[in-house]
């Protein structure tokens, strides 16, 4: 085996919306702003870089989804958005940028490379990013069109505002 | 003036007629067999004026399992100013996995020999700094041999 | 870990990482720096994050089968590496392939010559500040990338130059398409001279920085656009001709002084060159194809076969959408006339014997295409330079070993030497201007 090294905490998934009827309320006020706002860490690898830029730029903008502002800091970010192969070699750094982004955070999986390890099964190759981090949204695709990735956004947007938000004084 | 292929090959059998095992031609691409202790004299010989043979296009090594001389290193050998290309091969056999190395005459043999030496485990002597290029730092054993598995996982971090 | 450059850094300077999660949207390279306040004293690359095992799993796919993944390779020009490797292939198995298809294969070529440019210097000039010029260019290749959608049936990885010729012949309309995507191009092209090309900012960043020397860039194996900034005249489309070019008039630009700026007007220069010569090639391609002209109504596939059984239908039979430009009309112009190398028409293959076993043999293991022992080694003209291919086959359907001469891979090893004595901000348009596609880089 080569060298392994492992730091990750352990994560929890995003659970449904529960409470009173002014948490539900709040909560649904939160789900709101924030999935109208969602500003992307974007870890591009590998071709699928390309259809991001096509997606990102005039003719497919994500900005008319409030997507539009790319933060190139994990700290900064709330979607990070692996485009592209992950290799074993890469895999920490991954791992690293996931960790470094604070909550509330999502992941979206583009390409099949990140959904499964796409058409490469060899000893390189991560297969699928769910293997090293939690996801969100998967889009197939190889790859995917553009408009795949903004059916993919809306699907993101709609799971936002569906699940229960954190805020900071909130009571556990 | 531009030089035939014919006068090049012509010279070097003059001039290295005992390193030099056989000459081929396949598909249209000239190729030498040489020993690889002549690899350096004739690489050098082939760079100076009238062949001027100034670029290295590629290294690469084939893997045959199974013959007693398993690896062949491959290099391609282009003369701009002919417009002429070249291709050298020389054996390696396994228990001696150790060639001469050229960075001293190229310089993106640099990067290249590392490529194999990653890939296949060929050592060059005299490589300035011959450490794994595409694997990452731990990885055991070499790719691209024939006796490694395409599905060998070898994974970095513990995976789900 | 132990970097070279860890061992020789002096105590007074700093160790910078410039990490494999690059935001300039290149992909994955790691640039180690040692940096005395900004200026860089040593530099180190660590490369190899998007290794994905091509050569290997080449070994392990049939000739046919190995298509896609070289689509994969220089992924802003997928048709050039698809056209390098099936060329290769041709070379080894003599195949002549009709020149309607290379004139088709040349239009496919310089389009994603001109895809390969726009986006190179579109993200190297975001980088630099420029955000509307990466914005125009991205919005003049959705116009190729229409034109290729439409022939081909995808934008990027089409797998679309099969051995022996392409796959379909060009879509109905395809004349209009394209003098459209030429024409946004020039505008896109003429704007973007108008917005950098005496740009002070522009110019303080790119003008005299990484200076590479002819024989430094011999010395390291350059060549495309890079080596012919320095001044180098080595172009493989006017050395060693292939398709149909040495019949197309185009010129080839040089640079004088191999910095960042003589890269970038290299390759906007060779873009209008592209344009000149898909020009030339569109006069000489009729305008329908032969598919088109026949215009007659067919009979559906399953009523062909039950015909067949009793006698060959005498009327022609209507294909699914997913098939057009691939009908029996077709095939003289667009493939090679081998029957051992070539895939038989879907008219044969439903209604005759012969062309439902040749279609088996084409596809199964073990047969197929199998090309004689041997070695061969071609190159064609790439987006960064000399794309070549090595195949050594040993007479199975399974390439023996394939090996890909990576043109990025030459050319971003000079990196480390380049940067010496500059600052860390020239690093970007640097990296920039060399054009470093991951895919390629790592194979």
């Amino acid at each position: 085996m080569g060298k392994i090294i492992d730091d990750l905490p352990q994560w929890e998934p995003h659970t449904p919306i529960q409470g009173g009827f002014i948490t539900t309320k709040f909560n649904e006020l939160l789900g709101w702003a924030r999935k109208f706002s969602l500003f992307h860490y974007p870890f591009v690898t590998a071709c699928c870089g390309m259809e991001y830029m096509s997606a990102a730029c005039a003719h497919f903008d994500i900005d008319r989804f409030g997507a539009g502002w790319t933060r190139f800091s994990p700290r900064q970010s709330d979607m990070l958005l692996v485009v592209g192969t992950v290799t074993q070699k890469m895999a920490p750094v991954l791992r690293t940028v996931y960790n470094q982004m604070t909550n509330p955070k999502w992941v979206v999986a583009f390409g099949a490379c990140a959904v499964s390890g796409g058409i490469y099964d060899n000893y390189a190759v991560v297969q699928g990013i769910d293997r090293i981090i939690p996801v969100d949204v998967y889009i197939p695709g190889c790859p995917p069109r553009p408009e795949t990735v903004l059916d993919a956004l809306v699907k993101l947007q709609e799971k936002i505002q569906k699940h229960e938000q954190e805020w900071r004084w909130k009571s556990k | 003036m531009a030089m035939e292929k014919q006068i090049v090959l012509k010279d070097l059998q003059e001039k290295f007629g005992s390193e030099i095992s056989k000459t081929d031609l396949q598909f249209g691409d000239d190729i030498l067999h040489i020993k690889k202790e002549a690899l350096i004299p004739i690489v050098n010989f082939l760079r100076q004026a009238p062949y001027e043979f100034t670029m290295l296009l590629d290294l690469t090594c084939v893997d045959y399992l199974g013959e007693e001389d398993r690896f062949e290193m491959v290099y391609h050998l282009f003369s701009l100013k002919n417009n002429l290309r070249l291709r050298i091969k020389t054996r390696l056999k396994e228990s001696d996995l150790k060639i001469d190395s050229i960075t001293s005459v190229w310089k993106n043999a640099n990067w290249l020999e590392r490529e194999v030496y990653d890939m296949f485990g060929v050592e060059f002597e005299g490589h300035p700094y011959l450490k794994r290029i595409f694997m990452y730092d731990g990885f055991e054993g070499f790719p691209l041999r024939k006796d490694y598995p395409l599905r060998k996982r070898q994974p970095r971090l513990p995976l789900k | 870990m132990s970097f070279r450059i860890q061992k020789e850094a002096r105590q007074e300077s700093m160790l910078l990482n410039m990490g494999p999660s690059h935001p300039a949207m290149h992909g994955t390279i790691r640039i180690m720096l040692e940096l005395d306040g900004e200026r860089i004293l040593n530099a180190e690359l660590e490369v190899g994050y998007l290794h994905r095992g091509f050569e290997k799993t080449c070994e392990n796919r049939t000739y046919f089968n190995l298509l896609p993944y070289t689509d994969r390779l220089n992924y802003v020009s997928p048709l050039i590496n698809n056209l390098g490797y099936v060329m290769t292939l041709e070379k080894m198995l003599g195949l002549q392939v009709p020149e309607h298809a290379q004139y088709i294969r040349v239009i496919m070529s310089e389009l994603s010559r001109i895809s390969d440019h726009l986006t190179c210097l579109a993200a190297m000039a975001m980088e630099c500040g420029a955000f509307t010029v990466f914005l125009y260019k991205i919005k003049a290749r959705e116009f190729i990338w229409d034109f290729i959608e439409r022939t081909t049936g995808a934008r990027m990885t089409t797998s679309y130059v099969r051995i022996g010729g392409v796959r379909a012949n060009l879509h109905e309309g395809w004349r209009e398409d394209l003098i459209k995507a030429i024409q946004e191009t020039r505008t896109v092209l003429k704007d973007v001279h108008a917005l950098l090309d005496k740009n002070k900012i522009f110019l303080n960043r790119t003008r005299d920085i990484a200076v590479v020397s002819p024989e430094m860039a011999i010395n390291y194996g350059w060549t495309g656009p890079c080596l012919r900034s320095t001044g180098v005249y080595y172009d493989v489309r006017k050395a060693h001709p292939y398709l149909v070019y040495d019949q197309l008039e185009f010129e080839v630009p040089l640079g004088e002084r191999g910095d960042n700026y003589d890269r970038y007007m290299v390759r906007m220069l060779e873009m209008e060159q592209s344009l000149r010569l898909i020009e030339q090639a569109m006069d000489k391609l009729p305008d329908r194809s032969p598919a088109q002209e026949l215009n007659l109504e067919g009979i559906e596939p399953a009523e062909a076969i039950k015909i067949s059984r009793r006698k060959k239908p005498g009327q022609k039979i209507k294909l699914s959408p997913n098939l057009e430009g691939m009908e029996k009309e077709n095939y003289p112009l667009i493939l090679a006339n081998d029957p051992r190398y070539i895939m038989p028409p879907k008219e044969d293959v439903y209604t005759t014997i012969e062309g439902l076993i040749r279609h088996f043999k084409y596809f199964m293991k073990g047969h197929g295409i199998r090309p004689p022992k041997g070695e061969v080694y071609f190159s064609v003209e790439g987006g960064n330079g000399e794309l070549g291919y090595y195949i050594v086959s040993d007479g199975t359907d399974k390439p023996y070993r394939l090996h890909l001469r990576a043109p990025c891979f030459h050319i971003v090893s000079a990196l480390e030497e380049m940067i010496l004595g500059h600052y860390i901000a020239d690093v970007i348009p640097t990296f920039g201007s060399l054009n470093m596609i991951g895919g390629e880089l790592d194979r």
